[in-house]
């Protein structure tokens, strides 16, 4: 699937509450687009929790069912097993979480979700800290960002949590990872998701222009320099086959480039920025990149 | 008529069933476990068709039921003690949601230090929420609200926990009429909600709502609560006419011309019973007045039993620490505008499974010119 055989119909109305330049908001969108109407989607306590609409206004046009951080996971499966039991399996039950609701306090509803195979598609959008509540860090903040919580930069020895494999541990239906700027990749891991059959989960990189300090308008060219630079790596694991990387750069740009484009780590010196340079170069040369 | 010897956590098993749920979710906790061990055996052996989840937490378990429920079919969870601590945001939002889940309690002492023996500490934390809470006496009652309380919940649109004492009723022996599927589905209806999670009518629950809206709708769910009771009296007198057996709010035993009374919900009651048989043995005018439904309180039908009493003794199995026991709270609050109101002792009877003895309450009532109403009242 490419953007050619994308659906022109919108499943998210206009007037949504997104800051300019979400990619959580440009996320969601693209991804009901794959997805259909035969959707519905449980959502944790998160930017979206606002994204979709004060009462009596609501953004989605599929059912959305707002839940507390903790659970979009165990919410899901109780959907999930009640719409088998109403004959009605073939309807999408996606959680919609942040990486809070995700990495964070949702981990256990989660891993218990993927243990039991349960028929869902957890999306994490990861903003790479709590957001809505005013960038504070959380597990999925990469060392070095500043955050409201981390005022002279997240420690480097706090690595981002791996949630790619911590998820693939479970060994589920389909794994992968994502980022709008790169949509016919982003559309491709939709679909294998929609046509899976089991606990499906793709982590979404989602730029946050008020907490990542960059201008609107270069939300999505900074998501690209996170994948050009390797700080992202576009991946997907389907079950009884090896983790595929789906994108590779002919050359990686040093992460300085996508470091500095960002104000969140404008306070890095060079031995900072080398330091994580090193352990791009590691990651990427456990996923043969390098 | 059908009967059969059961311990209180089977009959709770027997009345699940019995509802037919479609979504069960649970966690396993003493004394709870043959509630769900028991549903376990019939969802797996065909006897009951429903999904059983088998989640990783109680704060899970409530989630899936919320999950089930908001989809639109009947949902069950069991849990005790610190399970139903772990669940309390989420009985919250499911109150909110107005989404008609039945839950049983099996009561039990909440830590620390550990303890798995019954009191009703764990339950009474829980009042404020907008579910509903009824106190079980015996297996049969048990049993047959369980049934009553998926036809309140659905009709009122509030969740309703169903509370059973801890070992002294889950896991005793009694005997129990085996009401047959027939009879229960005249008596509860297929669940058929409004609003429900459905991609042909996308709705969405739960979406943010401010100050002036939030308000209204927290006031539409004590509205509900004080229609709920035409609703449980309504389901008190189809039960009686599909089953002949007879159900209230409260419970008096021997109080017509009693002088003296005990107030206490749950399973303890039957001691309670026995007390009072020997002080009426001994001349002394004692009886007693059982809870059932704890929330929604009645109060207007406690007031009118107990206004011309001389002394009421409450017997509380829980604390609110720095105040009274949760039940003699509300039956002070029901008595305060009468003008010759009782004397209302605040006895907090039996925490952590301490045992009872049909003398100790003997000699309390024996005792009761001694007695203090201007202290909580502990035992030596």
């Amino acid at each position: 699937m490419d953007f050619r055989e994308v659906t022109n119909i919108e499943y998210m109305n206009q007037g949504d509450f997104a800051c300019p330049g979400c990619g959580a908001g440009l996320s969601m969108r693209h991804a009901l687009k794959v997805l259909g109407d035969k959707t519905l989607i449980v959502m944790p306590a998160s930017c979206w929790s606002i994204i979709s609409g004060v009462f009596p206004t609501a953004a989605l046009q599929v059912p959305l069912m707002h839940v507390p951080f903790a659970t979009a996971a165990a919410v899901a499966s109780g959907v999930k097993n009640a719409f088998r039991k109403k004959g009605q399996e073939d309807v999408n039950v996606v959680c919609w979480a942040g990486d809070g609701g995700t990495f964070d306090i949702g981990l256990q509803a989660l891993s218990g979700a993927a243990e039991r195979k349960e028929d869902i598609i957890y999306v994490c959008y990861d903003n790479e800290a709590y957001m809505n509540t005013g960038i504070q860090r959380s597990s999925a903040t990469p060392p070095g960002a500043w955050t409201t919580t981390t005022p002279t930069g997240n420690p480097l020895i706090y690595e981002k949590k791996d949630m790619f494999n911590i998820v693939v541990s479970h060994n589920p239906a389909y794994v992968a990872t994502a980022t709008i700027a790169y949509p016919d990749d982003f559309y491709q891991k939709f679909e294998k998701a929609k046509n899976a059959k089991g606990f499906r989960f793709i982590h979404l990189l989602s730029a946050c222009p008020p907490g990542w300090r960059i201008d609107s308008k270069d939300s999505v060219k900074t998501m690209r320099l996170a994948v050009e630079s390797g700080v992202f790596v576009l991946m997907e694991k389907e079950q009884g086959k090896p983790t595929k990387v789906t994108y590779k750069p002919d050359r990686f740009v040093p992460i300085k480039e996508y470091l500095l484009s960002q104000g969140r780590y404008k306070h890095l010196d060079k031995d900072t920025i080398n330091k994580l340079q090193i352990m791009i170069n590691e990651h990427l040369a456990s996923l043969g990149l390098l | 008529m059908n009967k059969d010897m059961m311990l209180g956590s089977e009959a709770v098993a027997l009345g699940v069933k019995l509802s037919r749920p479609k979504v069960i979710s649970a966690y396993p906790i003493t004394p709870q476990t043959h509630i769900i061990e028991k549903l376990s055996e019939m969802v797996d052996g065909g006897e009951l068709d429903a999904s059983f989840i088998r989640v990783e937490s109680e704060l899970s378990a409530i989630s899936a039921a919320l999950g089930a429920s908001q989809a639109g079919v009947r949902a069950f969870t069991a849990t005790s003690s610190h399970g139903l601590a772990l669940m309390h945001e989420i009985l919250h939002w499911i109150a909110g949601s107005r989404l008609p889940v039945v839950l049983v309690n099996a009561n039990r002492a909440i830590g620390s230090p550990w303890n798995i023996w019954t009191d009703q500490s764990d339950s009474m934390s829980q009042r404020d929420l907008g579910w509903m809470q009824v106190y079980c006496e015996t297996a049969q009652e048990a049993l047959d609200t369980v049934l009553q309380a998926f036809y309140v919940a659905e009709k009122v649109l509030l969740p309703i926990m169903v509370m059973i004492d801890g070992f002294i009723l889950s896991h005793t022996l009694e005997e129990v009429i085996i009401p047959s599927q027939e009879q229960a589905d005249k008596f509860l209806p297929p669940y058929k909600p409004e609003y429900f999670l459905d991609v042909d009518n996308p709705l969405s629950f739960g979406n943010a709502a401010k100050g002036d809206v939030f308000y209204h709708l927290r006031e539409d769910m004590q509205c509900s609560m004080e229609a709920s009771f035409g609703v449980i009296r309504e389901a008190h007198n189809r039960f009686d006419e599909a089953f002949g057996r007879k159900y209230d709010f409260v419970e008096g035993y021997c109080l017509d011309d009693a002088e003296i009374v005990f107030v206490i919900a749950g399973a303890l009651t039957g001691t309670i019973r026995v007390a009072v048989d020997k002080l009426r043995d001994l001349g002394i005018k004692a009886g007693l007045l059982k809870i059932r439904y704890f929330r929604p309180f009645p109060a207007d039908i406690i007031k009118e039993l107990l206004k011309t009493k001389e002394h009421v003794i409450v017997l509380n199995r829980s604390v609110s620490f720095g105040s009274a026991g949760q039940l003699t709270q509300e039956v002070k609050n029901a008595l305060y505008y009468e003008p010759n109101k009782p004397n209302i002792y605040d006895y907090i009877l039996s925490l952590g499974g301490k045992d009872v003895f049909v003398e100790d309450i003997v000699n309390l009532a024996k005792d009761v010119g001694n007695l203090k109403t201007s202290k909580m009242l502990w035992r030596e």
